[in-house]
């Protein structure tokens, strides 16, 4: 309930430093609660409450303080947290950065009004993530599927078509042996560039999709604090979808580096002690925060999958960023620079690649029964390959057996026929096919991650037909 | 009861002014809702306490009630099988209070008061008590007699008893007369979550926690009543292993902490347990074990606590008579949730922003494992093992640096390994194990005849391959001499024989001793027989191409723990391959010296 006594707008600013405005002789506030900000020319802004020590309490505002004087701004609290009107009719539109339609069309009829920042789901009440989705790609699906519920996210450079993936992968995207279901994404964009998403608004239209579509836009031009808000407003409305609606909901959020500096530009002009490369040491559990709202609800008939897009600075995978990324996703899609220059698309890099739920979602009465072991062989195979070229290029070809030369043939047919595909969706059925007519090239010796029974049923098959 | 008013909120950190006394790590109640928290510093006008749970919307002027006593948990019947945050709230008992989303201030219980428990009592009137002495017992599951006991600072005789039958845990089930009066002991206790349980004496460790896993009994055992830690980057396995180790490792009470991890995950747990067997009971593993789950999104102070509260069930548990073993999944999150705390309180901070307390606290935290003789005389362990995150994988992190100077068994996973889907990750040349000399024992009397030895000449083979591999790749390996492309041949079929097994097989997933031991002995066979056909002149490359050598390699996955004569008949399939090897090449260079006479 919103209390009118407080609702009054105080004026005593004491200080602006950054994004933050030290308030004076403001009684009875509450943390996190909501703050709207107004300059002289009453644009409001968002803010909220972040530290409070007796009457003085500050407040970090979301949508910059550029144009605020201690003398004139006010400032008004709202007893509540920042939420946001949910309700019929949110798909195919599209909203900024806190969630307003920006679309010229009508404001969204409020049937809730949820907290974006969610609460934590009490772990005895999700459910394990094993419904296997095709997403049309074979790298991932062969070899790193994707489960409903599930958050993998795609460590990408900057300049690699992680855009072009996500795109896809949107698109391909089905379960198989059902019929369409209610499906849908909210695209959230963090300091991205308008063409970035409008790119992707265009391929959905094209594809006819944007009706299943909520797309959240803050800029690379917004403010860099309203990022913050950004990915939790979209997981809001995807929430919503999911777990009123009963949607399966893919959410994307593309640039999650770019939502990290924002919280290191704020963290720094708080004061904190800084962590590792400046990023502040709660990072892992803000991104958390967000990651964490993947997921499945017992006795729910929604689910959300998130794909969380993050371009590694420098491509450094150990970076801050997609190292405590990783330590929260459940595995990740990697993008490779050397691919992408020799035009291999998607540029999926397979031995960082990982999906944590996969061994949840395949097998017998899944995908198929011999499926982990496939992947499990494609994978050792691969890697020997990958080996083998590295040392190929110090010794030469001519240092290599017999044996290894088949393998390093393996690795470049891999590279060139089953992680290559442009655009085009790939069915499970085709993507086994091309792996175990790949497989079926190398020695029985080399595939000890097969059994006996396996190499007769898939390889034998593929060798006898050549 | 003393009070404060809060005047300053910053996150989870809490000031206010106190109006009586309050203690340090006390545990407070701060509102209406009766947030839990606790006292972190004391000053002459000011308490600072932390929350652990969720403080939005908390206003300057809120009350905090103390408590008087130091945060605690519930120790009875009722903890196996449960899951809990933290702080000990009982996740499904709150899920049925606020539904499918944590909230804040549900008033529930840790353990619950209306169920009954069968109770059998072992004490009569007049006996004289002390502290860990049963008065009594529960089957809390049919493989585990929970005993209810003395607490530990009482001493005196048993003036009455309660009778045969079932009785909630509650009530009060003996009287004791003692020097401080009346005591009465129900079946429920408590025990502040940061001081260690007391023991009489702590003892030598002596035999392996049997883990099933080739890679960690064969080469790097962990001791009961030892400690570990599995240092990795993130992919490595870290989380697959520790399960894996709940799962089958031979104690008889499991403590699982899911520290600052993933919700899935534990779901995973919950959703996993409770359908598989223990190889040795054949009751459901979910029986023996307790889960914490404090995951990544719930609030970080309880996070801190997650680690105390499962240790200090273990100790109840330990003290008791049985073997436990927790699990501590990750170290790291927690010392970043200390970290976090040390930051807001403006604390001046050590490396890389974590407190200069760390390795202090990671200290106390790990020297609460042990094997003991408990206050009534049973023997008993704790055994602790916690996976470490380091950022990067970059080892020398404090939290991977100063875990390493208190653990004993120290098991590096490798990013390497996993990319290529070689499980468990374990990097055979980082890790190692200090309890190799006090399990060497043990395995003289579980098949392991000759285990001390197979294992140095393995680990020996081990590291002149990865010698061996850098030679590799400057010279291209057709350049070896036949006696160190042997090292490698056999180096390659160890590894792959022996050190991979798939968590995911059922026949591999576990791995009994008399199959360690037969799989170990055979490789070692192999070994000793290549080197004599090498040195009579075989190629050491056609053995990789021989058919058995591949059914070597597969051995884990193909043979089961039941069918070790299948492993006499490997050897002699062995035995012939290589025989047949050894004649044809005895032909060959007979009829080469006849050509050169």
């Amino acid at each position: 309930m919103i209390d009118p006594q407080r609702c009054l707008f105080h004026t005593g600013l004491t200080s602006i430093q950054g994004p933050l405005i030290f308030v004076r002789n403001a009684q009875g506030v509450g943390l996190y609660e909501r703050v709207e900000v107004r300059a002289m020319h009453d644009d409001v802004r968002l803010g909220r409450v972040v530290l409070i020590a007796d009457d003085k309490v500050i407040v970090e505002v979301f949508q910059g303080t550029e144009g605020l004087s201690l003398g004139e701004a006010r400032v008004k609290f709202l007893s509540e947290s920042i939420l946001l009107n949910v309700g019929p009719s949110m798909l195919g539109r599209i909203y900024n950065g806190v969630g307003a339609p920006i679309d010229g069309g009508p404001e969204i009829v409020a049937r809730r009004r949820l907290r974006i920042d969610g609460n934590a789901i009490n772990p005895v009440r999700r459910v394990v993530p094993r419904e296997f989705i095709e997403t049309g790609v074979a790298a991932i699906d062969a070899m790193n599927s994707l489960v409903r519920g599930q958050k993998l996210p795609i460590f990408s450079g900057s300049g690699l078509s992680h855009d072009r993936l996500a795109s896809n992968i949107a698109r391909f995207s089905r379960l198989r042996g059902t019929q369409a279901e209610k499906f849908a994404v909210v695209f959230a964009a963090i300091g991205v560039t308008f063409d970035t998403a409008e790119h992707f608004r265009r391929e959905m239209d094209e594809y006819g999709a944007m009706q299943r579509i909520a797309l959240f836009l803050n800029l690379a031009s917004d403010p860099s604090a309203e990022r913050l808000l950004t990915p939790r407003v979209a997981l809001t409305a995807a929430e919503y979808l999911a777990y009123e609606e009963g949607r399966h909901v893919l959410v994307i959020l593309t640039d999650m580096t770019n939502y990290c500096e924002a919280l290191r530009e704020v963290s720094s002009s708080h004061g904190e002690v800084p962590s590792r490369k400046g990023y502040p040491g709660y990072m892992y559990s803000d991104l958390a925060s967000i990651y964490e709202r993947a997921g499945r609800i017992s006795g729910r008939p929604g689910s959300i999958t998130q794909i969380p897009i993050l371009s590694m600075p420098n491509d450094d995978i150990t970076h801050p960023i997609p190292d405590l990324s990783g330590y929260i996703t459940e595995g990740q899609i990697v993008l490779d620079r050397e691919l992408d220059r020799r035009g291999i698309f998607p540029p999926i890099k397979l031995l960082p690649c990982l999906s944590r739920l996969m061994n949840h979602g395949i097998g017998k009465n899944m995908t198929h029964v011999d499926h982990p072991a496939f992947a499990q062989q494609l994978y050792s195979s691969y890697a020997q390959a990958h080996h083998l070229r590295l040392l190929s290029s110090v010794v030469g070809e001519e240092g290599l057996s017999a044996a290894d030369r088949q393998l390093l043939r393996f690795g470049e047919r891999m590279d060139d026929e089953f992680i290559r595909q442009d655009d085009f969706r790939r069915t499970l059925e085709e993507t086994f096919d091309l792996g175990w007519m790949l497989l079926a090239e190398l020695p029985d010796e080399v595939l000890v991650r097969l059994s006996d029974d396996q190499i007769d049923e898939h390889i034998k098959r593929h060798r006898h037909d050549s | 009861m003393s009070r404060a008013e809060v005047f300053l909120i910053n996150g989870p950190v809490l000031k206010a002014r106190p109006d009586g006394n309050f203690q340090m790590k006390e545990a407070v109640f701060v509102g209406d809702d009766r947030l839990i928290a606790e006292v972190i510093r004391l000053d002459a006008d000011a308490i600072t306490v932390q929350v652990f749970e969720d403080t939005t919307g908390l206003s300057p002027g809120v009350l905090i009630a103390g408590s008087g006593l130091p945060l605690a948990v519930e120790l009875g019947p009722g903890l196996l099988g449960a899951m809990f945050d933290g702080i000990q709230r009982p996740l499904r008992a709150v899920a049925g209070a606020s539904g499918d989303f944590l909230g804040t201030a549900v008033d529930v219980p840790s353990l619950d008061r209306e169920r009954q428990w069968r109770y059998q009592p072992v004490v009569d009137e007049g006996t004289e008590v002390s502290g860990g002495h049963c008065i009594g017992e529960v089957a809390e599951t049919p493989n585990l007699m929970h005993r209810v006991m003395i607490p530990p600072d009482v001493a005196g005789t048993v003036v009455w008893r309660a009778p045969a039958g079932s009785y909630c845990i509650d009530t009060p089930l003996a009287g004791i007369r003692s020097a401080q009066g009346m005591v009465e002991v129900s079946m429920l206790s408590r025990w502040p979550i940061r001081v260690p349980r007391p023991f009489r004496q702590r003892l030598a460790l002596r035999s392996p926690l049997w883990t099933g896993q080739r890679i960690i009994d064969t080469l790097y055992p962990i001791a009961k009543g030892g400690t570990g830690a599995m240092p990795g980057g993130f992919g490595t396995g870290k989380t697959v292993l520790q399960q894996t180790l709940a799962k089958w490792c031979d104690a008889d009470v499991i403590i699982y902490i899911g520290c600052g991890e993933r919700g899935n995950e534990m779901a995973g747990v919950l959703e996993e347990f409770p359908g598989l067997e223990d190889p040795r009971t054949g009751r459901m593993l979910m029986e023996r074990t307790v889960l914490i789950a404090n995951t990544s999104n719930m609030p970080v102070a309880a996070r801190e606590a997650s680690i105390y509260t499962g240790i200090t069930m273990g100790e109840y548990f330990r003290d008791q008579g049985y073997d436990v073993a927790l699990f501590a999944d990750s170290i790291s999150r927690w010392a970043e949730a200390l970290r976090e705390i040390s930051g807001r309180l403006e604390e001046l901070p050590a490396e890389e922003g974590y407190p200069a307390y760390l390795p202090s606290r990671l200290a106390e935290f790990f020297e609460r494992a042990g094997r003991t003789k408990a206050l009534a005389g049973q023997e008993s362990s704790l055994t602790v093992v916690g996976t470490v995150s380091p950022p990067g994988g970059d080892f020398s992190e404090p939290v991977t640096a100063h875990s390493r100077r208190y653990v004993k068994s120290f098991l590096a996973l490798d990013r390497d390994r996993a990319q290529a889907r070689f499980y468990p990750a374990i990097h055979p040349l980082q890790s190692y194990s200090e309890y190799v000399t006090s399990t060497a024992q043990w395995w003289q009397h579980h098949g392991g005849v000759r285990w001390a030895e197979r294992r140095e000449r393995m680990l020996a083979l081990l590291q002149e391959q990865a010698r061996l591999e850098k030679m590799v790749k400057i010279v291209g390996r057709d350049a070896l001499p036949p006696s160190q492309r042997e090292v490698l041949v056999c180096a390659e079929v160890t590894v792959e024989g022996l050190l991979r097994q798939s968590a995911f097989s059922h026949t591999d997933r576990y791995c009994a001793p008399e199959k360690q031991a037969a799989m170990l002995g055979l490789i070692d066979y192999f070994t000793q027989r290549a080197h004599e056909l090498v040195q009579a002149g075989v190629d050491p490359d056609t053995l990789l191409t021989l058919p058995v050598v591949r059914r070597l390699q597969r051995m884990g996955e193909d043979i089961d723990n039941e069918s070790l004569a299948d492993f006499a008949d490997l050897t002699h399939a062995l035995d012939d391959a290589l025989d047949a090897l050894a004649s044809s090449m005895q032909q060959k260079s007979g009829e080469q010296q006849a050509v050169g006479e």
